[in-house]
């Protein structure tokens, strides 16, 4: 941009003129040269039109899909948490792996919303809002988890710093409290900026309201939202400041998960690595969420103008990056295990890749480490189904991921006298897969109520609405 | 001048046009009037001469309180209520808990953060003057809009009607105040 260009940027000209550099105009962020009535009309028609037909079938099977998550908690509670595969040695099986899985799934949302603003990332705009509604969902899902994996959840409360019966707080010295804190405050944080950033469009969708229903429910949550340039100006401050609290606790939450199990003196478990490893595979395996659901919303609501390949190549090069990490972690965790002369270390990552779990490690370094890999390719990022596939695999090989370092160490620690194999139940699995069905309703009920894209950032972002438009470049 | 009338609404055809309005009118000395846009203008700011927005003061605040919260709590409740010895580590320290008191203090500042937009924008009102007129609810889609209103002490409905015509502005009309 001209304006924000430098004197010290500036090239000197004598060199200039040597070197001839060929002229690239950047990729337009909004296609085809829309202006502000369309990108308003574009989203709030969205909420407007009539219910389609082919939201109402994908509602009722995300509907059906979330029973079985319904049903699963019911028995669990009516039963007692028997009914998952849980057992001597591994009392961590399933229910921590989706809860880690699915936490990491939202970090993707903040990424964008927060850290890509703070680095002044516009393409972030168009996905910004969904990728938040993920991340508040994901986080939704995330937390049935833990609350009823206690099975007698009538004492989930003593979770929280209340005095239970016996007069007894929680003990703060354990990375279990400390992921009460970060999980909630991460679930709220995510809450209050998704919603303020919501403010501006839900008042568009008020003033262009033509029912009564639509009128209340989106003047109610807009607060009286005016568009003032006053208002504008603590607003801009606020996300700033809110994007600013959110990045440092995005990876806090991370780190802080990787700590359940680091904190841990289990061999496979107990490693340094974790915080940086577990933040980066977080993002990745959001960036794989966020393509899988923005690219078949892009496609139905015809949105190809505003979520253009630019955006879809980037997403792919930071899923590249982030895989590519994920894989240096897990060469980097064999390295250290080899290298710190630890038999119990060793051991746990030789069984890793070669014991009764291999197939797991396979699945995971297939999925996270080989699969993005194609994402080099400008053919594989230009092509939406291929990416969408790819996308897929990343979801797949976090959840492995996830699994593969709460199993295997459990499964195989010290003593080979207390070695076991864990399978989940059938209701551990019907419980886990209801979670998609959940995340779905969630998802489908934000498209269909609220402005999917922030208009007023894509707006912002359009080359009109800079002042010095159309000025000389200087 | 009419008792009914809340202000004078001038549309601007730019953004352009109307931070260069905006500057204006400032310079002619403006007390209460606003720019109405559907997306933060940059520049329209110091255009308009505004000072930067307060909201850190209440992240501040929200954060400080949020830490002193933190740190109170896990004090009072494994060091003082019920001393927990947990192999013989002390009641209290910095350390160990740090990480809720990290939590409390983002959740607060965020908090803080979004009480502090509300305050400072004089939010929630849910009726306005403004809102009654038909062409000013277009502002949140694509029209761009200064109002000045009738209590300044510069305006005076002929003068300023002109002044905004002169500034580039492509329809001036006056918007009423029925309540």
């Amino acid at each position: 941009m001209s304006a924000t260009t430098s004197e010290v940027d500036k090239p000197d000209p004598a060199i200039m003129a040597k070197v001839q550099p060929a002229h690239l105009e950047p990729r337009p962020l909004v296609e085809n040269n829309r202006d502000y009535a369309w990108i308003t009309d574009k989203i709030c028609r969205i909420v407007e039109e009539k219910t389609p037909t082919w939201w109402w079938a994908c509602f009722a099977v995300a509907c059906m899909t979330a029973s079985f998550t319904v049903m699963g908690l019911i028995y669990l509670v009516a039963t007692g948490v028997g009914v998952w595969g849980l057992a001597n040695p591994v009392n961590w099986g399933w229910a921590i792996v989706n809860f880690v899985f699915w936490i990491g799934i939202g970090h993707a949302g903040t990424l964008i919303s927060a850290i890509l603003c703070l680095l002044k990332q516009k393409w972030r705009t168009s996905i910004n809002r969904a990728a938040e509604a993920m991340t508040v969902f994901a986080v939704v899902c995330a937390a049935i988890f833990p609350v009823f994996h206690v099975g007698r959840i009538w004492f989930a409360w003593f979770l929280f710093p209340l005095p239970n019966s016996n007069w007894l707080w929680p003990q703060f010295r354990s990375p279990l409290e400390w992921d009460v804190f970060a999980v909630s405050t991460y679930g709220t944080v995510s809450v209050l900026f998704w919603y303020m950033g919501m403010i501006p469009d839900l008042a568009t969708i008020r003033d262009r309201a033509t029912t009564k229903f639509r009128k209340l429910f989106y003047g109610l949550f807009a607060m009286g939202w005016r568009n003032a340039n006053n208002h504008w100006r603590n607003f801009e401050g606020a996300y700033l400041l809110l994007a600013g609290l959110s990045t440092p606790l995005v990876l806090s939450v991370h780190t802080i998960v990787s700590f359940d199990f680091a904190v841990a003196q289990l061999p496979g478990w107990h490693t340094t690595i974790f915080p940086p490893y577990f933040v980066a595979g977080a993002i990745f395996s959001g960036f794989g969420m966020v393509l899988t659901l923005m690219l078949p919303l892009r496609s139905i609501y015809r949105l190809h103008d505003l979520i253009n390949q630019q955006h879809i190549d980037n997403m792919c090069k930071i899923t590249l990056a982030t895989g590519t990490i994920v894989g240096y972690a897990y060469s980097m965790e064999f390295f250290i295990a080899w290298y710190g002369s630890n038999p119990y270390e060793g051991f746990a990552f030789i069984n890793r890749a070669f014991g009764q779990y291999w197939w797991a490690y396979l699945t995971m370094i297939s999925c996270n480490v080989i699969s993005p890999q194609l994402f080099w390719f400008k053919a594989v990022r230009e092509n939406p189904a291929v990416v969408w596939i790819i996308s897929i695999f990343v979801n797949v090989g976090m959840w492995f991921e996830r699994f593969v370092i709460a199993c295997t160490s459990l499964a195989n620690d010290f003593m080979p006298s207390s070695w076991g194999y864990y399978s989940p139940t059938i209701i551990d699995i019907l419980t886990y897969f209801g979670t998609f069905g959940v995340f779905s309703v969630l998802f489908l009920l934000f498209i269909r109520f609220l402005p999917i894209m922030p208009m007023a950032e894509i707006k912002m972002v359009l080359p009109e609405s800079d002042p010095h438009h159309g000025d000389e470049h200087h | 001048m009419n008792f009914n009338d809340y202000g004078l609404m001038a549309t601007f055809k730019s953004a352009k046009d109307l931070v260069h309005a905006a500057e204006k009118i400032r310079d002619a000395g403006f007390k209460n009037w606003e720019c109405y846009t559907s997306f933060p203008v940059h520049g329209l700011d110091k255009a308009m001469g505004y000072p930067r927005s307060m909201v850190g003061a209440f992240t501040l605040t929200g954060g400080l309180t949020g830490f002193v919260v933190g740190t109170l709590m896990i004090w009072f409740m494994n060091a003082f209520d019920y001393p927990l010895n947990v192999g013989g580590m002390p009641f209290f320290s910095f350390i160990f808990p740090f990480p809720v008191m990290y939590e409390m203090n983002i959740l607060f500042a965020a908090f803080g953060t979004l009480g502090g937009m509300f305050i400072l924008n004089r939010l929630p009102r849910h009726h306005h003057p403004l809102f009654e007129n038909q062409k000013f609810l277009k502002c949140s889609d694509d029209r761009l809009a200064i109002v000045i209103e009738v209590i300044d002490p510069k305006y005076d409905e002929i003068e300023t009607q002109k002044f905004l015509k002169d500034l580039g502005a492509t329809e001036v009309e006056t918007v009423q105040d029925d309540n």
